[in-house]
């Protein structure tokens, strides 16, 4: 028997070799390596896994990087890093079974319904309300905002408030919605570079049957707890190739324009190098051994230094850039999808979208407080909401 | 679940953390707050007996010494989880420097030096520290200000740390071959260790003025610098442990502290203007963490380049470590400015650490250039 860790790779290996990334067209790789049980390899077999530890997972996704294999989680952020995981924790094995693959291969693009106007970082307050017919299904009415690629969405991780009378956690419930029923409805919404990569979502009487829900009703938060979990760790996986992930703009531009190149500036390079090359490592050994400490929400962490980083980096370039920085490619982003992915690899248009990096996902605030009380145990902050119904605390 | 991967350098085999255990256990009972206190009062000299300890009993001195020598094996991974145990405690013994001793004999190859000097180191019955900084104290010069001549050195090395509590010390000196290694045993004529204050004073250093002070060639003649280099790369790796184990101390320390102190009726931790602060130290720790562990595991089982491993460690390691005494002054307040608190020892060792053997620029410089400057833009 060979050890689990030989098992991943070789297996990879495997699959580089008869699918070579370079020529095998995404979704057949994707399908491959869902069928090989290297996609999660915690995961069950037949699931996309092998059932083996989380901590294997960068032998596999190493050998896919540096073979050049496509990331699932460019391609499927919110499929590929929260609903997978949260199918396979909640989900009924129907569900699983129906959904997962399609998801994985890209399908299925998946988009999580969760943010309101009045409920970001308070995510727990939010007013989407959802009502049980006399048939079981559920009926859905409410506002969803900042809803990331909901416009080529399938499904939707959706939290809604069943239960107004109680306080705000316990009135919550989790489900998975179908976006093309009627009752859905997507808005574009422009960010800051001129581009509508999220959206507002109208739901207006928009049914999901009771099999579709993960988790009991009135139990919803703990679900979220799993996917929002998975979100940072997914978000701030960052990338196991040492000069690849967010410090690859600076590498790329220093190699490209030693006109630019400055004492002070390499200076300034080596210390963001030094970061991300810490921020590569952690990564690699939270995979590999938990935490020294307990109930450390290791993504978290990731995930905070990941944007802080990602943010600094692309401030670098753009400083390094000089007067060329003050032209932006373009705010309107074209029909050719190849004009558009030269656009959008542009630092001067990453600079301007790693700004939502320390919102989205949480935002660094609250990054930094669940850190401070869940990893270090220090006193909650002040709650005033806390044991109220939800119906009776200020919202706005 | 973490143990069906074996190997690497981030998960601890039963006997690593048998070893890490036992250094604990050591340090928190021979260096409680009082034991340190006594030991780093005016005139206080290194405990030899717990030192001895250190050597006999746990065995954790001479690492990669092998055993005919004394050495009870165990390479650097090993080494950074002892470090990291005294780093915490702020021992004040001179562990970083006996294990760079320790590798500069081993580098030079010199199986007669090594027979009469490791057992003794091993065992913590004879102390080294190596002199190998110029008259003003610059680490590691060109152009050693000491001069070897018929079989005795002269000439001024400064900012020796560890000298005060020395009995052999290996001096880098100028000879007509280049720089070579010597030991000069504490006590011999014409050697003089003045010790100086030392801004740490967990670290004593001391100035030491060779005249005609007879010592003995070790190694090849001209070889110096290659042997110390080699010797130092391991050696940063485990004064960054140290400053690893010190820092998580630190910010535990800090913790409680925030967690108990009671202003505008709460406690100062539930404020997000500490909690947060707290929380940028605990990512500063953590990140440390996987940079010096994979910089020991890759020193010793490859797959990395020691260089830059251990530049990066050192690096990381000291600012961590200044963020964290920074931190935890600023948050123990008033009580963190006194004498009596121990948050000053800390933040006096993190900016030593931040100056020792090279400094930080000098690594800073190494990883530029092993990173950046090698850098070519691709060909129009
Ligand atoms: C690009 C992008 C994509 C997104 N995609 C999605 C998506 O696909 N699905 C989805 O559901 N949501 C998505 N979001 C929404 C995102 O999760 C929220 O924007 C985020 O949680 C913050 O909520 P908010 O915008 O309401 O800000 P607020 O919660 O109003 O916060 C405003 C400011 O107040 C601070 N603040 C709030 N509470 C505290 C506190 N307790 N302590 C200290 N400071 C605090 C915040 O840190 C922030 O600086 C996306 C956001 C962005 C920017």
């Amino acid at each position: 028997m060979p050890k689990p860790h030989e098992l991943v790779a070789e297996r990879t290996r495997r699959l580089v070799e008869e699918h070579p990334p370079g020529e095998t067209p995404v979704r057949d790789f994707l399908a491959a390596r869902f069928d090989a049980g290297l996609a999660w390899v915690r995961f069950p077999e037949g699931l996309g896994g092998l059932g083996l530890p989380h901590g294997l997972q960068p032998v596999s996704d190493a050998i896919v990087e540096a073979a050049g294999g496509p990331d699932p989680f460019a391609l499927n952020p919110m499929g590929y890093g929260m609903a997978g995981p949260t199918l396979v924790a909640h989900g009924s094995p129907e569900l699983r079974r129906r959904l997962l693959r399609p998801l994985y291969v890209c399908d299925d693009i998946w988009c999580q319904l969760f943010s309101e106007p009045g409920a970001g970082s308070d995510l727990a307050g939010l007013a989407t309300r959802a009502t049980r017919g006399a048939d079981g299904a559920w009926t859905v009415d409410g506002r969803k905002v900042w809803t990331s690629k909901a416009h080529e969405a399938r499904w939707a991780l959706l939290l809604a408030r069943t239960d107004p009378d109680v306080p705000k956690h316990a009135g919550l419930t989790y489900f998975v919605l179908d976006m093309r029923d009627p009752g859905v409805e997507v808005r574009p919404l422009r960010q800051m570079t001129g581009d509508a990569d999220f959206n507002e979502v109208r739901l207006d009487g928009a049914r999901i049957p009771d099999d579709h829900r993960l988790g009991p009703a009135g139990a919803g938060w703990r679900v979220a707890m799993t996917t929002l979990a998975n979100e940072r760790s997914a978000i701030g996986g960052g990338s196991t190739v040492r000069g690849a992930g967010p410090i690859a703009p600076a590498l790329e531009l220093w190699r490209d324009r030693p006109d630019l190149r400055t004492p002070v500036r390499r200076d300034r390079l080596v210390s963001l190098f030094a970061r991300a090359d810490a921020l590569r490592l952690t990564g690699i050994r939270y995979a590999a051994a938990p935490s020294d400490y307990p109930n450390s929400p290791e993504g978290t962490l990731g995930k905070l230094v990941d944007a802080e980083l990602n943010q600094d980096v692309l401030e670098f370039c753009v400083e390094m850039l000089g007067a060329e920085a003050t032209a932006f490619p373009s705010y309107e982003p074209g029909g050719d999808p190849a004009a558009d992915a030269a656009r959008r690899a542009d630092v001067r248009w990453r600079f301007l979208r790693s700004r939502a990096n320390t919102i989205e996902g949480g935002t660094a605030e609250v990054l930094r407080n669940v850190l401070g009380e869940r990893a270090l145990g220090l006193p909650g902050d002040v709650r005033v909401d806390k044991d109220r119904p939800w119906r009776d605390v200020p919202r706005g | 679940m973490s143990d069906d991967i074996d190997g690497g350098p981030f998960v601890l085999d039963g006997e690593r953390r048998a070893l890490r255990a036992l250094v604990r256990d050591h340090a928190a009972r021979e260096w409680d707050e009082a034991a340190l206190r006594a030991a780093i009062g005016p005139g206080a000299r290194l405990d030899r007996d717990r030192w001895r300890r250190l050597g006999s009993e746990l065995g954790v001195l001479g690492p990669d010494v092998p055993a005919t020598w004394g050495g009870g094996g165990g390479g650097l991974p090993d080494t950074v989880l002892a470090a990291e145990e005294l780093g915490a405690a702020l021992a004040p013994v001179p562990y970083a420097g006996t294990v760079l001793a320790a590798w500069t004999l081993l580098a030079s190859g010199d199986e007669e030096a090594l027979a009469e000097h490791l057992p003794a180191l091993c065992a913590g019955t004879s102390v080294y520290a190596v002199a190998c900084t110029d008259a003003r104290g610059a680490w590691m010069p060109p152009r050693p200000s000491v001069r070897a001549e018929g079989g005795a050195v002269t000439g001024t090395a400064a900012h020796v740390v560890g000298a005060p509590d020395a009995d052999h010390l290996i001096v880098l000196a100028a000879t007509g071959d280049g720089p070579s290694l010597f030991v000069a045993d504490v006590g011999a004529p014409g050697l003089a260790v003045t010790p100086i204050t030392s801004l740490d004073l967990t670290r004593p250093q001391a100035t030491v003025v060779f005249d005609g002070t007879p010592a003995r060639p070790v190694g090849t003649p001209g070889r110096a610098v290659c042997a110390l280099s080699a010797a130092a790369d391991r050696a940063v790796v485990a004064v960054a442990a140290e400053a690893l184990g010190a820092s998580a101390r630190l910010l535990a320390d800090t913790v409680r502290y925030a967690g108990t102190r009671m202003q505008f009726g709460r406690a100062i931790g539930s404020h997000q203007a500490v909690k947060h602060r707290c929380a940028d130290v605990l990512t500063a720790v953590e990140q440390t963490r996987s940079v010096v562990y994979h910089a020991a595991w890759t020193a010793d089982f490859g797959g990395d380049d020691p260089a830059l491993t251990a530049s990066l460690a050192r690096t990381a390691a000291a600012a961590t470590l200044t963020a964290a005494a920074d931190a935890a002054v600023q948050i123990h307040g008033g009580m963190g400015f006194t004498w009596e608190h121990t948050a000053h020892l800390y933040f006096k060792r993190a900016h030593f650490d931040a100056v020792l053997w090279g400094g930080l620029a000098s690594h800073r410089e190494r990883i530029a250039a092993l990173v950046l400057d090698v850098l070519e833009p691709a060909p129009a």
